[in-house]
């Protein structure tokens, strides 16, 4: 394989890229985008509804998804250790790693011991998280994507849009156009002739990867569950390249996150019937595997690898659990169930949140992992209409809203922060002085009932003033947005009138 | 000071406030609907065929006959076998038996076009196979790189009812796969595609007295 660089890099750790309103205002401008988007979240939605339905004791399973994870974030510490125990007692290592650069030095020196200059990956949204492709891409070592999807996202020099497919804003036709243009340069060339039909391109896919897999001899992972117990890792997928990368090469190298673990094996009888309905709406994935260190035969039987490494990456998450509000975000199971409902997301795409968590749950995860200091960072928690909907649909019963808005106010009007460890007052992000001088004086009218009164009136009289676009911070609200017109008169006076002449 | 240690102190740290502990409620039920043994295996073909695995209904004398039928319609020249299949279900003069061993290399496994393997149990509700690579079932590998899986389970006995009731049988220390269907993808505007990495063909045998 030639050291050629194909990666496109990945969303930088702390990313120099538009802040949301930019990047979502050309975004709803591609129609293409859109359509695909629309399409693809209300098939979705609909489907999950239907899969959700089926069972009956839903809301008890949710509750009880919430309160495993509660508990476990309660007792990390705990639970973390006692996973590390579990792991080693079985043959695997466990190493820790605190942000995104120990863990590409970890991951990176473990596949430079193994003499390989290439390893196949599963798909996992820590490794994206990291940057892990792109370091090893430094150090000389060639990652290949394996799923799908992210095969089309890594051959496109793309960036994957949505948590489940990350290929959505492609259709056929762009993916074959990628598939004939760049498959020579990473191994297998695309067969010819290629049509657009997805069975084709899957069939494409399917004899480009395989070579890597048989032939692999290092694999990286992450993990959908981590049962601190018995050591248990836990993998979720449906095309079987996840049992390709788990199985057949000698070392398998799995990060991630800390929040991850569950205390009981028995816990996955929850997270087994929650997550594929929440996920791709089915009753279950096609392929679920479930290792526990290198297996009783300690790898010696030739079922599966003979070194296991487990990294656990922590990367902005205790900093995330040291917020009471913002640390129910580390519940997610990562189903993408609240993108598909967000009326946001559906219009701004994956792209737009800068983050490899897009969507609602992006909207509250980087800005916790990643502080609010960059521009796409602080304008994430306004990335919202507050509708509700991600709340109504998430397995783990995040309240997303509650969170935007409690991240709002940091962004607004700052406060104590815990980032790295260390426990800091942010000061108000540049560019919210109008939104502070609003928030100072919404709250002015509403402990001063007249001033308000007198305020909605005046609005009232001067509507045919009202300007189509608001100024200053809330002009990028009015830029892909009608201003709502004002009312002639204002509630209370027609409450007045109307208490008035009772008919 | 490590990253281990790192990390556990900004967890403690993290945690010092005093939130109430958590109870976890399980209320949520262990099964969906009440089925006799029959009904459960109806569910389990039902929900099987509907991820368009193919599946078969058999009893033990009939079941070599089933299965040279079922390898002679794929053409299979070479079938992998677990050790601890038994030998009957198999006849003599079918295709070349290949004995899952530590040694084949995933290229040799490339070559073999079948595999036959039966299984740890079987979720209704779910239409899920789960393998647990016991002497019946072999290595996980000999399930993944073959094109065609047929997969035998007795019925009613390794059949249950749902997810909180297959758990407390599996022996998590084992290698665990769980198969809903044959291997699909979704990732091209969404239009289901079976068999990408993993056997394009599954075909499950439900064998019991019939
Ligand atoms: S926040 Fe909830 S709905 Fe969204 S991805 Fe995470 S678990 Fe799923």
């Amino acid at each position: 394989m030639t050291g050629t660089y194909l990666g496109m890099p990945a969303f930088p750790a702390v990313p120099d890229l538009p802040a949301f309103p930019a990047a979502a205002r050309e975004a709803v401008r591609d129609e293409v985008l859109r359509a695909n988007l629309r399409h693809a979240t209300h098939t979705i939605r609909d489907k999950r509804a239907r899969a959700v339905a089926e069972l009956a004791d839903w809301d008890r399973l949710r509750a009880a998804g919430k309160a495993v994870k509660d508990h476990t974030l309660r007792h990390l510490d705990r639970y973390l250790l006692q996973l590390e125990e579990a792991v080693t007692a079985a043959g695997g290592t466990v190493h820790w790693a605190a942000d995104a650069d120990e863990a590409n030095r970890i991951v990176t020196e473990l596949v430079r011991a193994t003499g390989e200059r290439e390893v196949v990956k599963v798909k996992s949204m820590a490794t994206q998280e990291i940057g892990l492709n792109e370091a090893l891409e430094a150090a000389g070592i060639a990652a290949y994507e394996t799923d799908l999807a992210e095969l089309i996202v890594q051959l496109g020099h793309d960036r994957p849009s949505h948590i489940l497919v990350p290929a959505i804003h492609r259709n056929r036709a762009e993916i074959r156009d990628v598939f004939r243009a760049e498959m020579a340069g990473w191994g297998r060339p695309a067969p010819e002739p290629l049509g657009d039909d997805p069975r084709e391109l899957a069939e494409a896919a399917r004899l480009h990867l395989r070579e890597k897999f048989l032939r692999a001899k290092v694999a990286v992972s992450g993990a959908n569950f981590m049962v601190a117990e018995t050591g248990t890792m836990v993998v979720l997928e449906s095309e079987g390249n996840g049992r390709m990368c788990l199985t057949l090469p000698e070392t398998l190298i799995s990060v991630v996150g800390i929040e991850k673990v569950v205390p009981t094996f028995r816990d996955l009888e929850i997270f087994l019937q929650t997550l594929p309905r929440s996920s791709t709406a089915e009753r279950m994935n096609p392929y679920t595997t479930m290792w526990t260190g290198l297996g009783p035969s300690r790898g010696a039987d030739g079922d599966g690898p003979t070194a296991f490494h487990l990294v656990l990456l922590d990367n902005g998450r205790t900093d995330t659990l040291a917020d009471e509000t913002g640390r129910q975000a580390l519940r997610c199971i990562r189903c993408s169930a609240c993108l598909n409902v967000c009326p946001v997301y559906e219009r701004a795409g994956g792209h737009a949140y800068g983050s490899v968590y897009p969507g609602p749950i992006g909207a509250i995860l980087s800005p916790q992992l990643r502080g609010t200091r960059s521009a796409i960072d602080a304008s994430l928690p306004y990335a919202s209409t507050l509708c509700g909907a991600c709340y109504e649909v998430c397995p783990v019963a995040i309240d997303i809203p509650e969170v935007l808005v409690h991240l709002r106010e940091r962004v607004a009007q700052g406060g104590p922060v815990t980032r790295a460890g260390v426990r800091v007052t942010l000061r108000p992000a540049d560019g919210h002085t109008a939104e502070r001088a609003a928030m100072r004086a919404a709250r002015l009218l509403l402990d001063h009932p007249g001033a308000l009164r007198a305020g909605e009136r005046l609005l009232a009289r001067a509507r045919r003033l009202a300007p189509r676009r608001l100024p200053g911070a809330g002009r990028a609200w009015t830029d892909s947005r009608e201003l709502p017109t004002v009312a002639a008169q204002s509630f209370r006076d027609w409450w007045d009138r109307e208490r008035s002449n009772p008919r | 000071m490590s990253s281990k240690d790192r990390i556990l102190g900004r967890i403690r740290r993290a945690l010092r406030d005093d939130a109430p502990a958590v109870a976890i409620p399980r209320d949520y039920l262990p099964v969906h609907g009440a089925r006799t043994p029959a009904e459960r295996v109806d569910l389990l073909a039902a929900h099987l065929a509907e991820y368009r695995a193919l599946v078969h209904r058999t009893d033990e004398e009939a079941l070599p006959a089933l299965l040279a039928r079922l390898l002679g319609a794929r053409g299979a020249r070479s079938v992998l076998v677990p050790t601890g299949l038994p030998p009957h279900w198999l006849p003599a003069g079918g295709p070349t038996r290949v004995p899952d061993r530590a040694a084949s290399t995933p290229y040799e496994l490339d070559r073999v076009d079948s595999v036959v393997t039966g299984c740890a149990l079987a979720i209704a509700e779910t239409g899920t196979i789960v393998l647990d690579a016991g002497p019946g079932q072999g290595r996980r590998r000999i399930t993944l790189i073959p094109d065609h899986h047929i997969c035998v389970v007795r019925v009613p006995d390794q059949v249950v009812d749902s997810v909180p009731q297959a758990l407390p049988l599996l022996d998590p220390a084992r290698p665990l796969t769980w198969i809903s269907g044959p291997s699909a993808t979704s990732d091209i505007e969404l239009d289901r595609v079976e068999g990408v990495h993993g056997p394009r063909t599954l075909e499950v045998v439900l064998v019991g007295t019939q």
